[in-house]
């Protein structure tokens, strides 16, 4: 199997399903010639043509909800917003409309629509290109939220995405787009919106993360491995909708939580999993429900040493997972 | 009922004078947006509709332009006072009714939504939400979408002048325009939103003065006159079609109610204003003239008046027996399949 980085995986995925669908098209700011400012869509232009590959203008409510007209008009648009941190002008869209759409209309209409976006710091990007949106967006029923951390699960993860009938927010994080390279088949393959993934199994303690924060993860639990204590690491994958079962049976069998996200802690989703947890596994549990996120600050400074202060990393991570070891 | 509106559109004809049974049928409508709407202003002060929001003094805004445009084919995209719209694309007086009350049946929503917040799949009319303006991106991808497919449907969208002041209404139509997409903005400009008059929300004279800054035209006409509607609405739609783009129509029209059933114009419109609203009642404008032109006689008007109050009579009572939803849908269709 080839191996490939988590942004060409993307394409990969944006073209092979473009290939096979005319009703597919993609719908950004700067996502033609240019190729999207991270070069996600980069080719597709000059393959697919201005009809499917189409620069928008650069106001991100029309993204959205331009999209959300024509997923109602039987085409199936792949919207950009160039950087999650500029989704909130498309808030409205998002959240009332094409979240809204299907139950509102009483199943009668569907938005079969997706909106990719890089979201996560650690890039220099200060505060407003590092944010992390999946919590506001999680809480949203009607909405999936899929948060892929390796380029097989990002390839196919966005085939079931651009196939799903309702909206779908796609978040890649950006610091993973050239870091991550994986194996990814050359056959066509889907991974389906929902399940978690173990990344590494393990019998002491659960961490659960998603993103780049999930490789960090993985660092963290090699670390510990050869202290003696053995993670297990929970991919969540799919936020929501969330694999609540899997979560739960591997706080079950290892007894102890933690929950990482880079995102701000206070309402994060780390929240959500500790609460399922808390409220599901209690009888198993050795030790509090942890969560290690960034810090409660408005976004992600410009300065090196702001930035690495607010940016979780294996060995903070690596720390948290001692202190529930321990515990 | 046989209508005439692909007649009009795709005949030999097209351009060419409405005919006379076009005309009674455009009247029949626009007594039928009105005597519905009175009639759920009664139901609310029963208590039997807790909400009501009107079309009065619109109807022939929204028929002369529904007239003009391809029903089944079309997409219409109407806001909240949009009833004279959704009846000529097909909706029924019974199914507007089920919404009033909430029934299970209501093809809008099936309860879920206030009255008003039109929907249906089968006759093109895309859902529509409160917050205001949404619609107008909405009409945009519609439009992106057909001009992608390569289709020839026309995209319809309505709003009031309160909402030209939205994001969304700039947002949606400047996509239109660089796009040149087939879809039509009619702006329904009744001089106030809900108790904010016309000029605290721009500082133009018109709506329609805004299209030549996203280059694209822009027409001013009297909202009262179903035939003037009828006729820049069909020049829209020929344009639509031929490829040529987007176009802004400012339809002036009378808001003949308060803006819903939990509002008081009284209190922000005087005593003067109100008495003479009713002088600009689009309604009894065409009625007189189709008098005028004998097109249609005093007896006729009393006749079809009739068979409408007997047509609400029934839409009434059939929506008011319907069941409401049971409560275990409430977490139905949050996703589709």
């Amino acid at each position: 199997m080839p191996e490939i980085n988590l942004l060409e995986a993307i394409r990969q995925a944006i073209d092979e399903m473009m290939a096979e669908d005319p009703r597919i098209f993609v719908f950004g700011e700067d996502v033609g010639k240019r190729g999207g400012v991270f070069r996600v869509t980069e080719g597709l232009y000059d393959k697919y043509g201005p009809m499917r590959v189409i620069d928008s203008p650069l106001a991100e409510s029309v993204i959205v909800g331009a999209a959300v007209g024509a997923a109602m008009n039987e085409t199936r648009p792949i919207a950009e917003i160039q950087f999650a941190d500029f989704i909130a002008p498309a808030f409205n869209q998002l959240v009332q409309e094409a979240a809204r759409i299907h139950y509102r209309s009483n199943g009668d209409w569907c938005v079969p629509m997706v909106v990719r976006t890089p979201y996560g710091g650690g890039i220099h990007g200060a505060l407003y290109h590092s944010q992390s949106i999946e919590a506001i967006f999680a809480h949203i029923p009607g909405l999936k939220v899929v948060a892929p951390s390796t380029p097989y699960d990002a390839k196919g993860l966005l085939k079931s995405a651009i196939e799903d009938n309702n909206p779908v927010l796609f978040l890649e994080h950006k610091k993973t787009y050239r870091l991550i390279k994986g194996q990814v088949p050359e056959h066509d393959y889907r991974v389906p919106i929902g399940p978690a993934d173990i990344k590494r199994p393990g019998e002491d303690l659960s961490v659960y993360a998603y993103g780049l924060m999930l490789h960090y993860c993985l660092e963290a639990a090699q670390t510990l491995a050869a202290e003696g204590v053995s993670v297990e690491v929970v991919d969540l994958r799919t936020l929501r909708p969330l694999d609540v079962e899997t979560v739960l049976a591997s706080a079950r069998r290892t007894g102890k939580a933690l929950v990482v996200h880079e995102d701000n802690l206070t309402g994060g989703f780390g929240g959500e999993v500790a609460a399922l947890i808390a409220e599901h596994a209690f009888e198993h549990l050795d030790g509090p429900v942890m969560r290690l996120g960034g810090p409660d600050v408005p976004a992600m400074p410009f300065a090196k040493s702001l930035e690495d202060a607010f940016m979780p990393n294996p060995q903070k991570i690596a720390d948290a997972m001692r202190k529930l070891a321990a515990y | 009922m046989a209508l005439s509106i692909e007649e009009l559109v795709t005949g030999a004809d097209a351009g060419n004078e409405p005919s006379p049974a076009t005309l009674r049928e455009m009247f029949r409508y626009m007594v039928l947006a009105r005597a519905l709407d009175e009639r759920m202003w009664l139901l609310n002060r029963a208590g039997k509709a807790p909400f009501v929001i009107s079309c009065q003094g619109h109807e022939a805004a929204q028929v002369g332009a529904a007239f003009a445009l391809t029903r089944g084919k079309d997409f219409t995209l109407p806001y909240y006072r949009g009833l004279g719209t959704v009846l000529v694309m097909g909706m029924t007086p019974t199914e507007v009714m089920l919404a009033l009350f909430a029934r299970a049946a209501d093809p809008n929503s099936g309860g879920r939504q206030m009255p008003a917040h039109y929907s249906s799949r089968k006759l093109k009319i895309i859902t529509q939400s409160s917050p205001v303006g949404t619609q107008i991106v909405h009409a945009a991808g519609v439009g992106l979408a057909e001009k992608i497919k390569g289709g020839d449907a026309v995209v319809w969208t309505s709003f009031g002048e309160g909402t030209t002041s939205q994001g969304d209404f700039h947002e949606g139509i400047n996509l239109a325009a660089v796009h040149r997409l087939p879809v039509i903005f009619q702006c329904e400009n009744n001089e106030y939103a809900i108790s904010v008059p016309q000029q605290q929300q721009m500082a133009v004279a018109s709506v329609a003065d805004r299209a030549p800054a996203y280059g694209i035209p822009g027409i001013s006409v009297d909202g009262t006159d179903v035939l003037a509607v009828y006729e820049v609405t069909r020049r829209a739609v020929e344009r639509a079609r031929r490829g040529d783009g987007p176009t802004l129509i400012e339809a002036r029209v009378v808001r003949l109610t308060a803006h819903s059933s939990d509002d008081n114009d009284r209190t922000y419109r005087s005593p003067r204003e109100l008495k003479s609203l009713r002088l600009n009642d689009p309604v009894a404008r065409f009625a007189a003239y189709l008098h005028e032109h004998e097109l249609m006689s005093e007896a006729e008007e009393q006749e079809l008046r009739a068979e409408i109050a007997a047509e609400v009579d029934a839409a009434t009572a059939e929506a008011e027996a319907a069941p409401l939803p049971e409560p275990e849908t409430l977490l139905k269709h949050v996703y589709a399949e």
